[in-house]
């Protein structure tokens, strides 16, 4: 055992990296709920996003033309939720389930002729001075573009809900459908474009981890982000910049276990690898205390009966 | 223009259609799936519905089908009667594999004793594997509201890290030459989960299974408690008139549902697998809600539907080595079954009709 191989710096950059699928499927997920929509299929949606994003990528040799498949990828798998929940009125929790079964079992089937294939890497960007700087240059100005991307859009989703007269009527129609359709609002668009949001960022999230932190294709490789990502929604109190706190925390806990396995700590790994699923528990614990931060409508079918 | 009205009540008939639609639909959309990928779909959706059943080595695989089919049904029930009351149990995958590692721990821990009590003693583990695993979601869920959905799955792969530590550590088999995986239950007779007539493929866990059918059957239709189940899911605001203790009807249904997939993992460990590998668990958790809902949350449909659902199992896998079809293209459509099932119930509870214009 040696924690003295562990060095600060680089866990510091690395816990960015590892929190980014998990920001971007949050953030994503955070804008569906607001709009009165759980979507549980963030995992199918991320899976889907991993493997065509991969898959385009290594097509083309271009990660960012991989990118821009995942997000159109999430996006569509989403659109099947839009459709069971939106239009046949289905149980959003069932179609929710449903969308993560059959977006792992489509991203295996896509992805089988990928496995064992390296993808094109992006590069980090290199800004003069700023890059260079000891300490604060390889913790936040040496990552790959997406890194800021994720944190880019946080920012966005942050002021569109709070400045914007869209994140008023996105609010609106989670808080209380029936009030907004009252008023004139196209409640079912709005949520389809919220969905839709949702699982283009989660495909995104995906994408992440197949082209940049691990960076390979392999089977059910996103193993739970997704489902880690909903959770981080509860903990952020549905308020973007908690969320990227939360992702973060998780990301620190990811990296550190990661860093103490490869340490020879004398935790055997599978405690280890195990650590950040019970500390997501242990976090909904705390946080379940406090429900009414949810938007009101969250999970409630919408039909108007006129 | 084509507007829905809700029925006054959901329609009987087309409760009992949309599984049938269903499952015609995803036979075509499947077999379009078939086709893009090369194969004759009328041949690989021949092959994964019929071989099974009356094909040259159906003697074969229809003992299979119950094989299969047992797990799927028992962890199904559990979760139908949650289900039915909103309660969402969705780690039964977890609950499974921990059934699976504390029955196998009995039984190998009394290994090499040969006495009639140790398979007795090891459903009664398994059983309470998954019950105490399920106990856990129930419990923060009474106590401190937390979500069972997120808890659950969470803990599905927790699970799946202490069966990889169990395996090559504690259950390791001594005299394995190092390699994962522990002592095979099948050559402990004690402990062996033997089928009960040769070549039938009836096991414990199938009777198990067909137990646990006609008991929720019974709970569901003439018991109170089945009544509360019920009316918690129909009608959330009526059941609390009615004196339904919601923590009371948590704790019941995510611990039944709990203690019947930890009994599926216990018979599947002591039976058809015999070892606690890291391999061991194969999804049956996940594929469940799939049945539960195929079986419209009834015990007598998720029967039917874990009858099914085995076949698509085997037939896939058939398919598998007769066609070179994909091993998860049939997860797919195990998938896209559950999508047009959802799809297919708007049926059920509105009527779709064109709307005619009118003049405010």
């Amino acid at each position: 055992m040696n924690l003295g191989e562990i060095n600060p710096i680089l866990l510091i950059a690395s816990l960015m990296v590892a929190a980014t699928p998990l920001l971007l499927a949050a953030i994503g997920e955070l804008v569906v709920e607001k709009a009165g929509v759980l979507n549980l299929g963030v995992e199918g949606m991320m899976i889907v996003g991993a493997i065509s994003g991969f898959a385009v990528s290594v097509e083309t040799g271009s990660p960012w033309l991989g990118f821009v498949a995942a997000a159109i990828g999430g996006a569509l798998l989403s659109l099947l939720f839009v459709l069971l929940t939106q239009f046949a009125l289905a149980n959003q929790v069932a179609s929710g389930l449903a969308l993560t079964l059959f977006g792992l079992g489509l991203s295996a089937l896509l992805g089988q002729s990928y496995v064992g294939i390296k993808p094109p890497s992006m590069g980090d960007i290199h800004i003069p001075v700023l890059s260079d700087l000891p300490v604060i240059g390889p913790i936040l100005f040496q990552h790959d573009p997406i890194l800021y991307v994720g944190i880019a859009l946080t920012a966005g989703v942050w002021a569109m809900l709070k400045y914007t007269r869209a994140g008023l009527i996105l609010r609106a129609v989670g808080e209380n459908h029936d009030a907004a359709h009252a008023l004139g609002y196209k409640v079912i668009r709005i949520r389809i474009l919220a969905i839709l949001f949702g699982g283009a960022c989660a495909g995104l999230g995906g994408a992440y981890i197949s082209l940049i932190r691990v960076p390979q294709w392999t089977e059910g490789m996103t193993a739970g982000v997704g489902w880690i990502a909903l959770a981080l929604v509860v903990f952020a109190s549905w308020k973007p910049w908690r969320a990227l706190l939360g992702a973060y925390l998780f990301g620190g806990i990811t990296v550190l276990q990661l860093n103490l396995q490869a340490a020879g700590v004398a935790i055997p790994v599978e405690y280890l690898a195990m650590s950040p699923y019970i500390i997501t528990i242990l976090v909904l614990v705390i946080l379940s205390a406090d429900k009414s931060r949810a938007p009101a409508s969250l999970g409630r079918i919408f039909h108007a009966s006129h | 223009m084509i507007v829905l009205e809700k029925r006054p009540q959901p329609s009987k008939a087309w409760s009992y259609a949309t599984p049938l639609v269903a499952v015609v639909a995803t036979m075509v959309f499947g077999g379009l799936l078939f086709a893009i990928l090369g194969k004759n779909p009328v041949e690989a959706i021949g092959t994964i519905f019929w071989e099974p059943l009356f094909g040259e080595f159906s003697f074969y695989y229809r003992p299979q089908l119950l094989v299969k089919g047992a797990p799927l049904v028992l962890i199904a029930i559990g979760l139908s009667l949650g289900f039915r009351a909103g309660i969402w149990n969705i780690g039964a995958e977890g609950q499974y594999i921990m059934g699976a590692i504390f029955g196998a721990g009995v039984g190998l821990a009394f290994y090499p004793l040969d006495a009639w009590y140790i398979f007795p003693l090891m459903v009664l583990a398994g059983a309470f594997g998954g019950w105490i695993w399920a106990m856990i979601p129930a419990f923060l869920k009474v106590r401190f509201g937390t979500n069972e959905i997120l808890v659950s799955l969470m803990l599905v792969y927790v699970a799946e890290q202490l069966l990889a530590s169990v395996s090559l550590g504690l259950l390791k088999n001594p005299e394995g030459f190092g390699f994962p995986g522990s002592r095979n239950l099948q050559s402990y007779d004690a402990a062996h989960n033997a089928e009960l007539i040769a070549g039938s493929g009836m096991h414990w866990g199938v009777v198990a299974a067909f137990v646990a059918v006609i008991f929720a059957y019974v709970l569901l239709n003439r018991h109170m408690l089945g009544f509360h189940i019920r009316l918690t899911g129909e009608a959330p605001r009526a059941a609390k008139f009615a004196g339904v203790n919601p923590p009371r009807l948590i704790l019941f249904c995510l611990g039944v549902s709990g203690a019947l997939a930890g009994l599926a993992g216990m018979f599947e460990v002591s039976g058809p697998s015999g070892v606690v590998s890291i391999d061991f668990n194969v999804g049956y958790g996940f594929t469940a809600i799939i049945v539960a809902f195929l079986g419209r949350l009834h015990p007598i449909g998720i029967l039917l539907a874990g009858g099914l659902m085995a076949l698509t199992y085997i037939g896939g896998e058939i398919a598998q080595s007769q066609l070179g079809l994909p091993a998860a293209a049939i997860q797919v459509f195990q998938g896209m079954l559950l999508f047009f099932l959802l799809a297919f119930d708007l049926l059920t509870n509105y009527r779709i009709r064109a709307a005619r214009s009118e003049v405010a």
